[in-house]
C-alpha cells in the first residue's frame, strides 16, 4: 500500500500501478497517444508527461510507477509547455489534412490540438511528403503522412493477434510504417488497428470517405457474425447502416472485434434483395398481398393439416423472444416435430474471438425453445419426415433451408412451406407463404452468446412502421432536424415487422388473446417461465449483458 | 416562483391641438407634399436591375477550377450550415485531393444567405455570388445540385479577391 498525491489529491494504492493508470482510475485526464490499456507501454509519444517531485526531468506517466510519497503534478506550467512542445513537433511533419481525412471528428491529434496546444506552429519549411493511399492489406488503407509513430499498430498484431505484419523502416522525420517484406496487413483481425491508430494514418477500405463521423448516429448493438456476440456500435446515416465498430465489454470482446463482423454482419440490411412486404403465391408467382391477407392464409393452412403434418424451424439467427412465442404458438397448435437448423463451421473457429458456431443466439434459441414441450428436432430427422411424406406442411422462421444440404431436394414433395425472412433465399424462392420480418438491426430483443452471457440488440434501423424520434432510436443531427422534403431524410423503409409481432398477430388470429405489446413484455415472460433467465430484465442485462444460470441455479462464469 | 408582471406603459393624454384634429391633417398634409418634390429612390423593377458590390452575400455557388470543382466534400459547409441547407457525399477521386464530391446540394428553401459556408471552407471552395433572384415552382426545384452550383474561377473573381482581400 503505498499514497501518492496527484494534483493535490492523495490517492491510496495497492500494488505497483503506474502514474497514467491510478490517473485515469481516479478521474484525472491524462492524454496519450501511445499507450493503450490493453498493449506493452511504448513510451514513445511523450505526450503524457508530468512533474514528479524530487525527480530532475519531466517523466512520462505511462511508464513511472507509483511509489510511496509520489508527489505529482499534471496541470503545472513545466507540464502543460511539455505538452505544447510535444504537439508542436508532432504537427510539424502532419500534413493537416483533416477536411479529406476519415478521422476526422474522432481523432486524437484533431482533440489534443484543442486541448493541448498552443495552436500554432513557428515551423516555415516544407513537410516531409510519404506515400498516401497505401493498400497495407485487403481492408486497411495506410496514409503514411498522417502517421505519428505510436506504433499501437504494429504492437496490435505482434501481442494481441500474435502475427507480426507491420514494422517502422527509416529513421528520424523519414519513419514510415509498412509490412514485413511480402506480407499484407490481413489477418482477421487487421481492422482493429483502425480504431487503435489516434490518427488517421490507418483507414477502413471498406468506409472510406462514406461518411464523416458526426453525421452519423450510433447505436449499441451486438455482432451477428458469430456466437462470440461481440459488443458493437452500428452507425447509421439517413436509415442505412455505414460502418460497425468494436464496444467495449471486457467480459466479451474487450476492445476488439473480426474483420468478418465488422465487414459482412451489415450489408444483408441494406442490401436490393430485402423483402418488402409479406408475400403469399398465387398461380406459381409470388405476390405482395396484405398483412391481413397473409395472415388468414396461414391460418386456413394451419387448420388444414394435423399437429403431426406440421414442422416448424427456429432461427439461432432470431432473438429469444421470437424463439419463444414461435414455439409457444406451434406447441399450441400442435406441431410436433420443432427444431433448428445448425450453423457450426469448425474451421471458422480461433482461440481469440471467432467460434464455430455462425450463429448469434444457439444458446437462448435452444433455452427459451428447448424447454417447452419435447426436445428439439434435429434437421436430418425433418427432411426424412418431409421426404416420406409425413410432414406436409413446413413453417421456417428467419433462416434458410438452402444452408443445410438436403432439404432443396424434398422441398417440392411439401405442400405449404411458410417462411420468415428479411432477405430472398432459396427458402422464398420456394415458399407459398413469405411473412416480411425485421433483420436484428431494426428490432428490440436478446440473445445467449457462446459462454451464456444475455445480451441486448438494439433497432438503429427504421421500418415503415417506426418513427425514431418516438420510438427511442439514437438520433443523429440530421435525423433530428430533417423535415419530409428534405432528401436526407427519406432512406427507404421497409414494410417489415419483428418475427415476435407476426407471431402474435397469428396467434390472435386463431384466437389466442396474446397482448403482448413490445419485446420487453415477451422477455418478461420468458423470465418468469424459463428458469436460466430468473432475474434478468432488459435493465438488469443493460448495455453490457449478465450471465444466464445454469440448471444448479448459479449463473455461467463469464469469460473463458 | 411567480413571474413579475410586465410594468404597465401609461398612454400619453393627446394635447388640445391634437385634439383638434385638422392642424394634425395638416401636418401629415405637409410631410406628403414636401417628400414630392425631392429626389426619386424607386428603381424600376425588373427593367432596371441593381448590381450588388463584391461583399453581397447571394446564393453560395461551388468553384471551379480548371474544369473541376474545388471542394473535397469534408463536409464542413454542410456541418456548420444553421439552416441544414447543404447535403455532401464524398466519393474517391483520382486526382491528389484525393475526394470529391459525388452529390452536391444545397436546398435554397432552407438557405439564409448567412455565409457561414463560405467562411468555414478550408478549400475556398464554396462562396456566395451576386444572384439574389430565386423562384422556383416546386421544393424539389428549390435543390440546387452541384451542375447548378459550379460557377468557373474566372467569373467568380471579383469575390475571390474581396475574400482575399478582407481574410
Ligand atoms: S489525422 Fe487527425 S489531425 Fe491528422 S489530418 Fe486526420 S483528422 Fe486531421
Ligand atoms: S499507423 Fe497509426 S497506430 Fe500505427 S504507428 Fe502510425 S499513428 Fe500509430
Ligand atoms: S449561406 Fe448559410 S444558410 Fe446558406 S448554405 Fe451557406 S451556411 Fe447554409
Ligand atoms: S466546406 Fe468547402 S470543401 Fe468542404 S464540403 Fe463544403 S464546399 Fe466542399
Amino acid at each position: 500500500m503505498a499514497t501518492i498525491t496527484i494534483d493535490g489529491k492523495q490517492i491510496e494504492v495497492e500494488g505497483r500501478p503506474t502514474v497514467m493508470q491510478v490517473a485515469l482510475a481516479n478521474g484525472i485526464q491524462i492524454p496519450q497517444f501511445c499507450w493503450h490499456p490493453r498493449l506493452s507501454i511504448a513510451g514513445n509519444c511523450r505526450i503524457c508527461l508530468v512533474e514528479i517531485e524530487k525527480m530532475p526531468k519531466l517523466a512520462i506517466s505511462c511508464q513511472t510507477t507509483v511509489s510511496d510519497g509520489m508527489v505529482v503534478r499534471t496541470t503545472s506550467e513545466k507540464v502543460i509547455n511539455a505538452r505544447e512542445a510535444v504537439m508542436e513537433f508532432l504537427l510539424i511533419n502532419h500534413p493537416l489534412d483533416c477536411p479529406i481525412c476519415d478521422e476526422a471528428g474522432e481523432c486524437k491529434l484533431q482533440d489534443y490540438a484543442y486541448q493541448h496546444s498552443a495552436g500554432v506552429s513557428r515551423f516555415e519549411f516544407d513537410k516531409v511528403r510519404k506515400p498516401k493511399r497505401v493498400e497495407l492489406g485487403p481492408r486497411v488503407t495506410l496514409d503514411t503522412e498522417r502517421c505519428i509513430m505510436c506504433s499501437r499498430c504494429i504492437r496490435f498484431c505482434d501481442e494481441i493477434v500474435k502475427t507480426p505484419q507491420l514494422v517502422f523502416t527509416k529513421r528520424g522525420d523519414h519513419v514510415e510504417l509498412t509490412t514485413f517484406p511480402g506480407e499484407k496487413l490481413d489477418n482477421p483481425y487487421s481492422m482493429n488497428t483502425i480504431d487503435l491508430c489516434p490518427v488517421g494514418a490507418l483507414t477502413s477500405t471498406d468506409f472510406r470517405f462514406k461518411s464523416r463521423v458526426w453525421e452519423m448516429s450510433s447505436t449499441p448493438t451486438i455482432c451477428q457474425g458469430c456466437s462470440r456476440g461481440c459488443n458493437v456500435h452500428m452507425w447509421v446515416r439517413n436509415n442505412q447502416i455505414m460502418r460497425l465498430t468494436p464496444r467495449l465489454n471486457p467480459d466479451v470482446n474487450d476492445y476488439w472485434m473480426c474483420d468478418h463482423g465488422r465487414l459482412n454482419t451489415f450489408k444483408s440490411v441494406n442490401a436490393g434483395d430485402r423483402i418488402h412486404g409479406p408475400m403469399i403465391r398465387k398461380e406459381g408467382q409470388l405476390v405482395e398481398v396484405g398483412w391481413d391477407e397473409a395472415v388468414a392464409s396461414l391460418v386456413s393452412n394451419l387448420k388444414s393439416f394435423r399437429g403431426g403434418e406440421i414442422a416448424a424451424i427456429g432461427s439461432a439467427y432470431a432473438t429469444n423472444e421470437d424463439n419463444y412465442i414461435f414455439r409457444r404458438l406451434m406447441t399450441h397448435v400442435g406441431v410436433e416435430n420443432f427444431g433448428f437448423l445448425s450453423h457450426i463451421d469448425e474451421g471458422r473457429a480461433d482461440d481469440f474471438l471467432v467460434t464455430a458456431d455462425r450463429t448469434p443466439n444457439s444458446l437462448g434459441a435452444n433455452l427459451v425453445a428447448g424447454q417447452q414441450g419435447r426436445a428439439p428436432a434435429d434437421a436430418e430427422s425433418i427432411i426424412g419426415k418431409i421426404a416420406a411424406g409425413q410432414i406436409k406442411m413446413l413453417y421456417v422462421m428467419d433462416d434458410d433451408l438452402g444452408s443445410v444440404p438436403g432439404f432443396e431436394d424434398v422441398l417440392p414433395k411439401l405442400e405449404i412451406l411458410v417462411v420468415h425472412a428479411s432477405n430472398h433465399s432459396l427458402t422464398t424462392r420456394n415458399a407459398d407463404i413469405v411473412l416480411a420480418s425485421s433483420t436484428y438491426a431494426e428490432k428490440n430483443g436478446t440473445m445467449v452468446n457462446v459462454t451464456g452471457r444475455v445480451q441486448r440488440i438494439k433497432p438503429a434501423v427504421a421500418t415503415l412502421y417506426d418513427e425514431r424520434s418516438l420510438d427511442g432510436f439514437s438520433m443523429s443531427r440530421w435525423d433530428k432536424f430533417g423535415a419530409h422534403n428534405d432528401r436526407w431524410t427519406r432512406g427507404q423503409k421497409f414494410d417489415v415487422k419483428e418475427s415476435w409481432r407476426i407471431l402474435v398477430g397469428l396467434g390472435n388470429a386463431i384466437g389466442l388473446k396474446w397482448k403482448y405489446a413490445n419485446s420487453q413484455e415477451v422477455f418478461a415472460e420468458i423470465v418468469a417461465k424459463i428458469p436460466a433467465f430468473r432475474g434478468l430484465s432488459y435493465a438488469s442485462i443493460g448495455r453490457s449483458g449478465a450471465p444466464v444460470r445454469t440448471p444448479s441455479e448459479k449463473p455461467v462464469a463469464a469469460g473463458t | 416562483m411567480t413571474r413579475p408582471l410586465p410594468p404597465i406603459v401609461h398612454r400619453k393624454d393627446l394635447t388640445f391641438w391634437q385634439k383638434l384634429y385638422i392642424p394634425e391633417i395638416v401636418r401629415g398634409l405637409k410631410i406628403t407634399i414636401t417628400q414630392m418634390f425631392r429626389p426619386k429612390f424607386t428603381r424600376q423593377y425588373p427593367e432596371e436591375r441593381w448590381v450588388p458590390g463584391a461583399a453581397f452575400r447571394g446564393r453560395p455557388v461551388l468553384v471551379e477550377e480548371s474544369g473541376v470543382e474545388r471542394c473535397v466534400a469534408c463536409g464542413l459547409c454542410s456541418r456548420v450550415c444553421p439552416a441544414l441547407a447543404i447535403e455532401v457525399q464524398a466519393s474517391e477521386s483520382p486526382y491528389w485531393k484525393e475526394r470529391y464530391p459525388v452529390k452536391f446540394e444545397i436546398n435554397m428553401l432552407r438557405c439564409i444567405f448567412c455565409g457561414f459556408c463560405e467562411e468555414v471552407c478550408p478549400e475556398e471552395a464554396i462562396i456566395m455570388s451576386k444572384e439574389f433572384e430565386l423562384t422556383f415552382h416546386s421544393q424539389e426545384d428549390a435543390i440546387f445540385p452541384k451542375e447548378k452550383l459550379l460557377k468557373s474561377k474566372e467569373e467568380m473573381k471579383e469575390r475571390l479577391d474581396y475574400l482575399r482581400a478582407n481574410r
